[in-house]
């Protein structure tokens, strides 16, 4: 079903959705985007800089709040913009369970230019890992 | 040490062009672990309006991340690189990126500031086809944590 932007008024929430890092995801996003900083893979080198241990890529984590965007439009290019703050860490252990980030999302703003305005809300361990998370949608 | 404020306002030039490939996509949306037909399937691709696999909408961070390091690391500019941190990230795409694109990106230096001990720096890297099509800008805050800090 395509969401339209009549179809939705500002409240409208996107379907929450949990994501789960393992370390292997960490090692696979390193590749995919070039971003080789030790403190997402190097346990010792983490905990020697002051951190819980390894953690997920920011960028990791940004790139997976959004799924809840672009899983609700279908189209990843109608997210015409898209930012985040970096509020905490995400330490993902490695253990088979991993770290689980849970993601929800609702319309902020209906906006003039056939865009809509989501808000994200991103939590780890029931702490808000993303702040000031807002895309903006274009919608048919 | 406080980073040096003569940067604000600098430019760094497009480096070589980055050619993006449809496998470089794949890569990085099995790396992020969305399985949207979009990022695999020229025809899914198609389908939606586009040329060819279309790139997820963070992707961009592969051509920012290349050139806001080239600025972090510029040895003039006195950031501990070791004690930085990503602050914020933004994106505003003028229309998706799609495999085939070849991307330039010029960076340029917007802000420096201290705030409670640590040295922050933002960014804005512009991203653009070689033929000087605009295709997305990306906003980067880095902080340095002080010691401090």
């Amino acid at each position: 079903m395509t969401i339209t932007w009549d179809s939705v008024d500002v409240g409208t929430e996107l379907p929450p959705q949990s994501f789960t890092l393992q370390r292997v995801d960490l090692i696979k996003y390193a590749g995919a985007s070039g971003d080789f900083n030790i403190i997402h893979w190097n346990e010792r080198f983490a905990t020697e800089v002051g951190l819980p241990g390894v953690i997920a890529h920011g960028m990791l984590t940004m790139a997976e709040a959004v799924r809840v965007v672009t899983d609700w439009t279908g189209d990843p290019g109608s997210v015409v913009e898209y930012g985040v703050r970096f509020t905490r860490p995400v330490p993902v252990p490695d253990t088979d369970a991993g770290a689980t980030l849970e993601v929800s999302g609702k319309v902020t703003a209906k906006n003039d230019d056939k865009t809509v305005t989501v808000t994200l809300t991103t939590a780890f361990e029931g702490q808000t890992v993303l702040a000031k998370a807002v895309a903006r949608v274009r919608l048919p | 040490m406080p980073l040096n404020p003569d940067f604000v306002g600098r430019t760094y030039p497009a480096g070589e062009p980055y050619l993006v490939s449809r496998e470089r996509i794949r890569a990085f949306a099995e790396a992020i672990g969305d399985t949207n037909p979009a990022y695999r399937d020229v025809s899914a691709a198609q389908a939606l309006g586009y040329a060819d696999i279309v790139a997820p909408p963070t992707f961009a961070i592969v051509l920012a991340l290349r050139a806001s390091t080239q600025v972090a690391h510029d040895p003039e500019l006195g950031l501990d690189y070791t004690r930085v941190v990503h602050g914020e990230q933004r994106f505003a795409h003028e229309r998706p990126i799609v495999a085939g694109d070849e991307l330039v990106v010029i960076t340029t230096v917007e802000s420096i500031r201290e705030a409670a001990g640590n040295d922050m720096i933002t960014t804005r890297g512009d991203i653009s086809t070689t033929a000087g099509e605009a295709v997305c800008t990306a906003h980067s805050l880095l902080v340095s944590r002080g010691a401090d800090a």
